[in-house]
């Protein structure tokens, strides 16, 4: 490493430049971007299982049909990101390697159960409208591929948020059993929905030099503002409680004042005890085991293509 | 007689204009090899600093699909109008998520 590299590349960052793959980047730098877009990706492949395990039992055509739809997405999403981190110089490989083993983390959300059909509809609405504070802000991040992938993903995220958000009227505005069901669902996940955007700016061991480097956008309490207070009119629109009863509008500030979160256990889901933590990783295991064969035969087919090819020639 | 255009490769040129955005397609160009492509290229499409980055494809190399099938091609996400966020129906006052 020269000054000079590191000057042209710290001149990049603040004059709003994307970093793009064959720069030249600090090994701190793709470190920090490999472990934030990896973990990305792995969320989105993970979150597909809350959601799956009401696939076949959702309460009509129709909403099984979005449902399958909104699945999809979420490969679709990890694939984008699979792809953006790859450019970094890790095989998909080794991410799924450190994803099996523990080494990479994915969103603790996930590590939540989906008790009732009311969950699907709190997730679209809660957990995508979180992710969509968040990857909002991260369109601006200073790595081109990422950017350009957060530009896609926030593309096709609306339909999840306003997908889970009807069905959760549908409840809300249903009989008094479902609409107990939506608020049950919405008091489970608000807390961790909030807990999404991370620890405290004060705690958070990667957030200060992702920020310098403008990986980071915008700071994780500062995300977490946004999504409490768009969230407060959406709840009223429901007719259900606030699960916050310390929600007030604060004038002077021009925000919402809330409660702190919970933070042990935040820490404790991060750290592995989740409610199904090791239930995520062993299907994740199993389905990759499972699906072994596909590979195979994919490799064999073409191998064997290949071999006709060099007959023809021949 | 066989013209020089012949004995060259035809190659697709793809210019990101600023750094952030996607290479896009700008034309093509008769070149001996990618080197040459490269060279060809700065001087047929960025004459006025329209890019800051430029790739070259030999053209043998990109499988497109093909349009006269785009009908049966996409009709999969034809009858899939839930996929967009405009499918929903929100009240008023949340209808901006």
């Amino acid at each position: 490493m020269t000054t000079s590299q590191e000057e042209n590349f710290m001149r990049k960052i603040s004059a709003e430049e994307k970093i793009e793959p064959k720069d030249w980047m600090p090994d701190a730098y793709r470190k920090n971007l490999i472990r934030q877009i990896s973990q990305h990706a792995h969320s989105e492949v993970i979150g597909m299982q809350p959601e799956g395990n009401w696939l076949t039992r959702a309460p009509s055509l129709r909403r099984k049909a979005i449902l399958l739809s909104k699945i999809q997405d979420e490969a679709g999403h990890g694939l984008y990101l699979y792809s953006a981190c790859e450019t970094l110089g890790i095989s998909r490989s080794e991410m799924i390697e450190q994803l099996q083993s523990g080494a990479a983390k994915y969103s603790s959300i996930f590590n939540y159960p989906t008790l009732t059909w009311a969950d699907v509809g709190a997730i679209g609405w809660l957990v995508d409208g979180a992710a969509i504070v968040n990857q909002v802000s991260l369109q601006r991040t200073s790595y081109g591929p990422y950017s350009r992938g957060m530009i896609r993903i926030c593309k096709e995220e609306s339909f999840h948020q306003r997908q889970g958000y009807e069905a959760m009227l549908a409840l809300a505005k249903g009989s008094e059993g479902q609409k107990a069901m939506a608020q049950d669902a919405l008091d489970r996940f608000y807390w961790p929905a909030l807990m999404m955007f991370g620890p405290h700016d004060s705690e958070s061991a990667h957030s200060q030099k992702s920020m310098e480097w403008k990986i980071k956008r915008e700071t994780n309490d500062d995300l977490r503002q946004k999504f409490v207070d768009q969230t407060v009119k959406q709840i009223e629109v429901l007719g259900l409680e606030h699960p916050d009863k310390n929600i007030t509008w604060n004038d002077e500030r021009g925000h919402y004042d809330s409660s702190d979160l919970n933070w042990d256990e935040f820490w404790s889901v991060i750290n592995g005890n989740g409610h199904c933590n090791r239930q995520r990783i062993e299907h994740h295991l199993a389905a990759h085991e499972e699906g072994e064969w596909v590979r195979d035969a994919i490799t064999a087919y073409n191998e064997k293509k290949r071999a006709k090819k060099a007959q023809h020639a021949a | 007689m066989t013209t020089i255009t012949e004995k060259l490769e035809l190659f697709e040129v793809f210019v990101r204009s600023k750094r952030g955005l996607d290479h896009k397609h700008v034309g093509s160009l008769h070149a001996e090899d990618h080197e040459q492509a490269l060279e060809y290229a700065r001087d047929c499409y960025t004459r006025r600093s329209e890019g800051v980055s430029i790739w070259v494809v030999k053209s043998s190399d990109i499988c497109a699909s093909q349009e006269d099938d785009a009908d049966c091609f996409y009709d999969p996400s034809d009858d899939k109008p839930y996929r967009h966020a405009t499918y929903y129906v929100l009240p008023d006052p949340v209808n901006n998520m």
